[in-house]
């Protein structure tokens, strides 16, 4: 026999024997959109996948691929998964949301699980976590801290996700002191440390003291403290490392009781699609530890916020708010619904520029 | 719109630092394209280069040391593909994929420790006088020393390869191997020369995004750098000045973007996201109209009996 020959025996009956082994184990996919060592979005949700693995042990299977781009590319690394036999995947960008679909329809039997998007199916729930909570606590201690007024954000794509936590931001940072003034930078990418770092630098150098960032690496930060005495958050996950520095606070994305509950559905068999939005009251959104460089009557009111975003006694879009062109949209009291807010595709007055379309 | 909140002088610095990484990375695969070696790799070097460069800089504490380390880790990351293709005699256009594929993984597996570390700063060029200049000094006078040594190798790869022995003999090699070797050079050593040359300048531009463009570890970090410097190097025909011309243009046109967006100027943004690249390949394609064209060995596997 060749050895070539003999390579793919052996390569086949390995494969066979794996299949047939990992018959009663619940397979578990996950598709990343950057590299699980981005310090951010992607880091948060690979713990969460180790969090199922730690529960469930030998009885779950998982596998990740990560870097994947959002396109033609997601849809083969999903189809691949599935014809791997496994039983749920997770997608964890909102670009994955076509191609989930569509993978979803050629494997009715898996479960597929999309993170940030809206569309579901029979087989695919979505769910997501409302940053936007987080994102009133950012505006309320940019506001509050900044001393020219600027505040630079870095968007990612001009998806409602990100446009909503702008708007939440800039609502409170308003509330918090009327002269503040939001300069936007679109980064079109989630991932790209060296432009991130660059958009923080340009908006830092146009006058903001303050950062915050919708994109996945710790790349601004790290600019912040390069350029000193410029403020920050941590975005998705913690980034502690940038505590004694630029981050003041962050928000945090906690996946693991989500991923548990549904993984244990699957093998229960009581899995079925919904959509799931939690926010800090559910524990979903976490805020870091809002460090001292915040003055201590900022800290209290933040940490009020929280608990009252918490309780629910508050919701971050309570009214009177204006659209940007000054058209009303919720009334004195009113409360944004959750339809136009997964939609929200409108800045609110104040915001100065173009949502790109 | 408020275009006063752009400070000149701060964008064509930052310009310059914007530039550098894929500068220096094209230079070096330009003396690799014009040995007549297409070695895809470029971005697993820089990674490389980036982790390596981190490490020794964390480690030892100065970022020279990094910087030598780099560019010692994307040559030895080279000297892998050179035994593959000059001497194993494989596939070029595979061996340069696997290549950038092996530096990804390798870089994140050597990284693992190095995530939210902080290097030291590399300290600036402070000459006096010159760095006080108003405007000037700012452009031109106040940066850290690789963005100088990037713009030195450019002069200096195109002074070798125009009036050096060696730079004839490079390009002898790259234009038609056979004849080169009739002569008696030595045309696979010569090759492997260049490929690790051309490893070592993109593990300096992958260093510089860890070390002083960022500055921090993250995996993935180049995010395709690499393949903006090899896309420069085709679309400069395969000339240093231009390498420089095509750096600067898109290192400029990717930083005056961000300043446009933050300044609220109307235009759509998905215009300014893409301009770096258009204007780029378009400045560059109009240079090209005259008789350029690429070393006509590029690409061919060279052994000498056949």
């Amino acid at each position: 026999m060749k050895f070539t020959k003999l390579l793919a025996t052996a390569a086949v009956a390995l494969g066979l024997a794996t299949s047939a082994f990992a018959q009663d184990k619940t397979k578990v996919g996950f598709v990343y959109v950057g590299p699980v060592g981005d310090g951010g979005w992607t880091y948060e949700h690979n713990k969460a996948r180790l969090a199922v693995e730690a529960e469930f042990g030998d009885k779950v299977e998982t596998t990740f691929v990560e870097s994947v781009p959002e396109g033609a590319d997601a849809e083969r690394v999903m189809t691949q998964m599935a014809l791997q036999g496994a039983d749920l995947i997770f997608t964890t960008s909102f670009g994955y949301m076509d191609p989930t679909i569509n993978v979803a329809k050629k494997f009715p039997d898996v479960k597929f699980e999309h993170a940030t998007g809206y569309k579901t199916a029979e087989n695919v729930s979505v769910y997501s976590a409302r940053f936007y909570e987080g994102r009133a606590i950012q505006g309320h201690i940019a506001g509050k801290m900044t001393e020219s007024n600027v505040i630079g954000y870095i968007g990612s794509f001009p998806i409602p996700e990100v446009i909503r936590g702008m708007n939440s931001a800039f609502i409170h940072a308003r509330k918090a002191n009327p002269d503040v003034q939001f300069k936007i930078v679109w980064a079109y990418t989630w991932f790209d440390p060296a432009k991130e770092a660059d958009a923080a630098k340009v908006l830092i150098e146009q006058g903001a003291d303050v950062i915050l960032q919708h994109t996945d690496s710790t790349a601004p930060l790290a600019a912040a403290a390069a350029a000193g005495n410029i403020i920050g958050f941590g975005q998705a996950s913690d980034m502690a490392e940038f505590a004694d520095g630029p981050r003041v606070s962050s928000i945090i994305d906690d996946w693991a009781p989500y991923y548990i509950a549904r993984v244990k559905a699957v093998m229960d068999g009581t899995w079925e699609t919904k959509s799931t939005w939690d926010g800090i009251g559910a524990g979903m959104v976490g805020i870091g530890e809002i460090t001292d460089r915040v003055p201590a009557d900022v800290k209290a009111e933040a940490l009020a916020l929280k608990d009252a975003l918490a309780s629910g006694e508050y919701h971050a879009f309570t009214g009177p708010i204006n659209k940007q062109d000054g058209s009303a949209w919720l009334a004195e009291g009113e409360v944004a619904d959750d339809g136009t807010l997964a939609g929200m595709n409108f800045f609110v007055e104040g915001i100065e520029g173009d949502i790109p379309q | 719109m408020d275009l006063s909140a752009i400070n000149p002088a701060l964008l064509l610095a930052s310009l310059l630092v914007a530039a550098t990484p894929i500068l220096l990375a094209g230079i070096g695969e330009l003396v690799v394209e014009r040995a007549g070696v297409l070695n895809l790799g470029v971005e697993g070097m820089m990674i490389t280069g980036a982790i390596c460069g981190f490490m020794a800089t964390i480690v030892t504490g100065s970022p020279v040391f990094g910087f030598v380390f780099a560019a010692i880790g994307g040559a030895t990351l080279a000297f892998l593909f050179a035994l593959l293709t000059q001497y194993a005699l494989a596939n070029q256009v595979a061996s340069g994929l696997a290549l950038t594929l092996f530096g990804l993984g390798l870089s994140s597996l050597l990284g693992q420790d190095y995530v939210g570390l902080k290097p030291p700063s590399t300290p600036k060029l402070d000459i006096p006088f010159l760095s006080d200049l108003p405007f000037i000094g700012t452009v031109l006078f106040n940066h850290d020393i690789i963005v100088y040594l990037g713009i030195a190798l450019v002069a200096l790869v195109w002074a070798a390869l125009k009036y050096s022995r060696i730079g004839l003999i490079l390009r002898a090699v790259g234009e038609n191997h056979d004849a080169a070797h009739a002569l008696g050079y030595k045309v696979v050593r010569i090759r492997v020369l260049a490929i690790m040359f051309g490893g070592a300048c993109a593990g300096l531009g992958g260093a510089y995004i860890s070390l002083i463009r960022v500055p921090q570890w993250t995996e993935g970090m180049t995010a395709g750098a690499g393949w903006i410097a090899l896309a420069l190097v085709v679309f400069a025909s395969w000339k240093p000045w231009r390498v420089l011309l095509g750096a600067w243009l898109f290192g400029g046109v990717t930083v005056l973007q961000l300043n446009l967006q933050a300044a609220g100027v109307a235009i759509p943004v998905e215009f300014l996201s893409m301009s770096p690249y258009i204007i780029t390949i378009v400045v560059l394609v109009i240079m090209s109209a005259d008789k350029s064209r690429a070393p006509a060995s590029l690409g061919r596997i060279f052994h000498a009996s056949s």
